[in-house]
């Protein structure tokens, strides 16, 4: 019978519940020839894209259009949570350094110092994943641009030399694929449903487009490990993630937007830790709790 | 316009086994009915095949005929009661 | 045709035999407008019940916790989105329902209408509220209703998932700070009596418990339950080393059950009248969600319409 879907076992949760150790069989052996501290900061650039990112569909829970887009939003969000703590607890064995230092005792585990303890200037997500909520068609329109560049990445970094990104890769692309498909649906949707979805729909991207040469930009961190063969030049993907934004603005009916990307500061942008006003904000709400309680137990 | 028309939803779980009839949602179209069925009645299984079926395009057998009627083996095409075991009791904790 | 007194008498056969009523079978009027009233109730609970839970999922304090927090709250969803097909298959549509809910019409859970004020309450709502709702919800696994029954059989099977995650929450913190335990007994003692009240009125106030038990809709008695609820609670409040805030609660050996104190069903009543520290607030809550999607469902259904073959 259906047991296996509807039983007690943990596989029907999103999430699975087994988290005690999020890198179980994996062989957690660190590449050599790759400086620990720049593998640490790649995962961080990872892991806070999904961190930053699941967070803000997470706003979502309880004001979603119809209670069956409530429950592939939550989906959404604990994907890219899972995905986030992999690579939270791979940068901190990478190199634990970059983990913030806890009163002696402190039970609270690496990745999660690391998502509660950290500042916003020590995030290295793209500034894309932060900026405040808008209505359903920004939450379309924010996700298309995400999982379109993060699949493309997932699935070059299957082949990582990194075991542990190796296998993050290979479950995250078949999750981001799933992502892309939902969002472009929606997004065909929206462009062809009525003037009123169509109107915000456009109105979304356009806020939201000049933030999108962030996904494909490369940095020294990114070609020093793509030259390890342990992470992907955003560059060689670039091309991929424009054609497929191609596609769907084509099959849409919806122009792509003209408006250059969105400047740094000083040429440093959300990987190189300068963010929005948004993420403090954000970071203060997501962190309350667990900066309350450094030596909580949860 | 009106709600989002209903849909029902089959899921085999395992290869080897029937799709059976595992409840129902809303949804705008075909496509969008068999997403929500992924999401809601599967949450990520892999390998398992969902139908999905407009409510209204089930034509089922009606008890409301006399022979049915007072016949207790007289079937329902969907909503069947052996689609379903029953726990012999939910663990409190 | 079989006539009135037919569908009559083989409606109270298969109820009296322990049957199950079937969407399509005859059911008098009444049977059918309770049990609307009953699973939409329920389901609304669902729905709303994601607030109070929902409220935390941003404040998390791990990110283990945060996953199962949200996980939860999309269970809740599902279970709501369970509940209204049940409703469907008795005639109403879900758009009604939810006016219901919306304008008032119809009730949802009073224990909603309390706030969550710190994250131990998210441990106390597993174990206690989910632990309520569990003794509410396994005997209406055997309702009359089929449908319902079925629902209710997968909402079970999620729900002791759910008490189970509450507890654990609640024993980890306990082996915490000081600060930790302070949180989840202040915690328990908030949540202690809104807990019983879920059960409902006493019997004897409860006009409808009859009917519904005559029906086997209802399975068991508020008072009943309620008994079941706390003697099962006891032991699991000494496992975690909290106290429960009655002093009149003891154990019976005559009777083989604890004896506990009433409730407050002067403020049971008052929350049920609109006047609990959460009810605007809550509706107001899910009437901005359900305009904000309009034109979101809107759009589907005129894509839909544009897709439809004859239509494009």
């Amino acid at each position: 019978m259906n047991d296996d879907l509807f039983g007690g076992d943990s596989s029907q949760w999103a999430f699975g519940t087994d988290f005690e150790d999020p890198l179980a069989g994996v062989d957690t052996t660190m590449v050599d020839d790759v400086v620990a501290d720049d593998l640490a900061l790649y995962c961080l650039g990872l892991a806070d894209d999904a961190l930053i990112m699941s967070q803000r569909l997470s706003e979502w829970c309880s004001r979603a259009p119809e209670m069956e887009d409530d429950v592939a939003l939550a989906n959404l969000a604990l994907d890219l949570l899972g995905q986030a703590r992999l690579l939270l607890a791979r940068a901190a064995a990478a190199s634990p350094s970059v983990v913030p230092v806890l009163p002696e005792g402190s039970p609270v585990p690496p990745e999660d110092a690391l998502a509660f303890f950290r500042s916003a200037g020590q995030f290295r997500n793209v500034r894309l994943a932060e900026v405040p909520g808008g209505d359903f068609a920004h939450v379309i329109v924010r996700l298309l641009l995400f999982s379109v560049a993060r699949r493309e990445l997932l699935e070059r970094l299957r082949g990582s030399r990194d075991q542990v990104l190796a296998a993050v890769a290979a479950r995250g692309v078949k999750e981001v694929s799933y992502h892309r498909d939902w969002s472009a649906r929606w997004f065909l949707v929206l462009a062809r449903g009525t003037g009123e979805s169509r109107r915000r729909l456009i109105s979304a991207l356009d806020e939201l487009w000049p933030y999108q040469a962030e996904l494909v930009r490369c940095g020294a961190v990114d070609l020093a490990l793509a030259d390890a063969g342990v992470g992907v030049d955003p560059t060689t993907y670039a091309g991929a993630v424009d054609a497929v934004l191609g596609e769907v603005f084509a099959t849409s009916g919806v122009e792509r937007p003209s408006r250059g990307p969105l400047a740094g500061v000083g040429g440093r942008l959300g990987r190189d830790g300068v963010h929005t006003e948004a993420l403090s904000l954000l970071l203060a709400e997501m962190q309350v709790v667990a900066r309350a309680h450094p030596r909580g137990r949860w | 316009m009106g709600e989002w028309p209903l849909y029902e939803v089959f899921v085999r779980s395992k290869r080897g086994l029937n799709h059976v009839h595992v409840g129902s949602l809303h949804a705008a179209d075909d496509e969008a009915a068999l997403r929500n069925a992924r999401d809601v009645y599967t949450r990520r299984n892999e390998g398992v095949s969902i139908w999905v079926v407009r409510s209204d395009a089930i034509t089922a057998s009606s008890p409301d005929e006399k022979d049915s009627l007072f016949d207790p083996s007289g079937d329902k095409v969907y909503r069947h009661p052996t689609f379903y075991t029953i726990p012999g009791s939910v663990p409190h904790l | 045709m079989p006539g009135q007194a037919d569908h009559q008498a083989h409606f109270d056969e298969v109820i009296a035999r322990h049957d199950r009523i079937e969407p399509r079978d005859w059911m008098p009027d009444a049977y059918r407008r309770t049990l609307v009233r009953q699973i939409a109730q329920h389901a609304h609970s669902e729905i709303i019940g994601m607030q109070p839970e929902g409220n935390w999922i941003s404040r998390a304090p791990s990110l283990r916790r945060k996953a199962i927090l949200l996980a939860k709250v999309q269970d809740e969803a599902g279970h709501g989105l369970y509940l209204y097909s049940a409703a469907e298959t008795l005639g109403v549509s879900r758009d009604d329902l939810v006016a219901m809910l919306l304008s008032g019409k119809q009730k949802y859970s009073s224990i909603f209408n309390y706030p969550t004020l710190s994250y131990a309450d998210v441990g106390t709502i597993g174990w206690l509220v989910d632990g309520a709702a569990i003794c509410n919800q396994v005997p209406l696994c055997r309702t009359s209703y089929g449908p319902y029954g079925r629902a209710m059989i997968r909402i079970c099977k999620e729900e002791s998932f759910h008490q189970r995650q509450g507890y654990e929450l609640l024993m980890t913190m306990m082996r915490g700070t000081p600060e930790q335990r302070d949180m989840v007994q202040e915690s328990v003692n908030r949540f202690w009596w809104p807990s019983l009240m879920m059960f409902g009125p006493p019997d004897e106030s409860s006009p409808n418990t009859e009917r519904s038990m005559a029906w086997g809709i209802k399975r068991n008695s508020n008072d009943d339950l309620r008994q079941k609820f706390v003697d099962m609670t006891v032991p699991q409040a000494q496992a975690l080393g909290v106290s429960l805030p009655d002093p009149s609660l003891t154990w019976n050996a005559d009777r083989g059950q604890h004896d506990f104190g009433q409730p407050d069903w002067d403020e049971l009543f008052a929350v049920i009248r609109g006047d609990g520290p959460c009810n605007t607030q809550r509706l107001a809550h899910r009437r901005r969600a359900h305009e904000d999607g309009a034109w979101v469902r809107e759009a589907a259904s005129a894509f839909a319409a544009q897709e439809e073959p004859g239509h494009g």
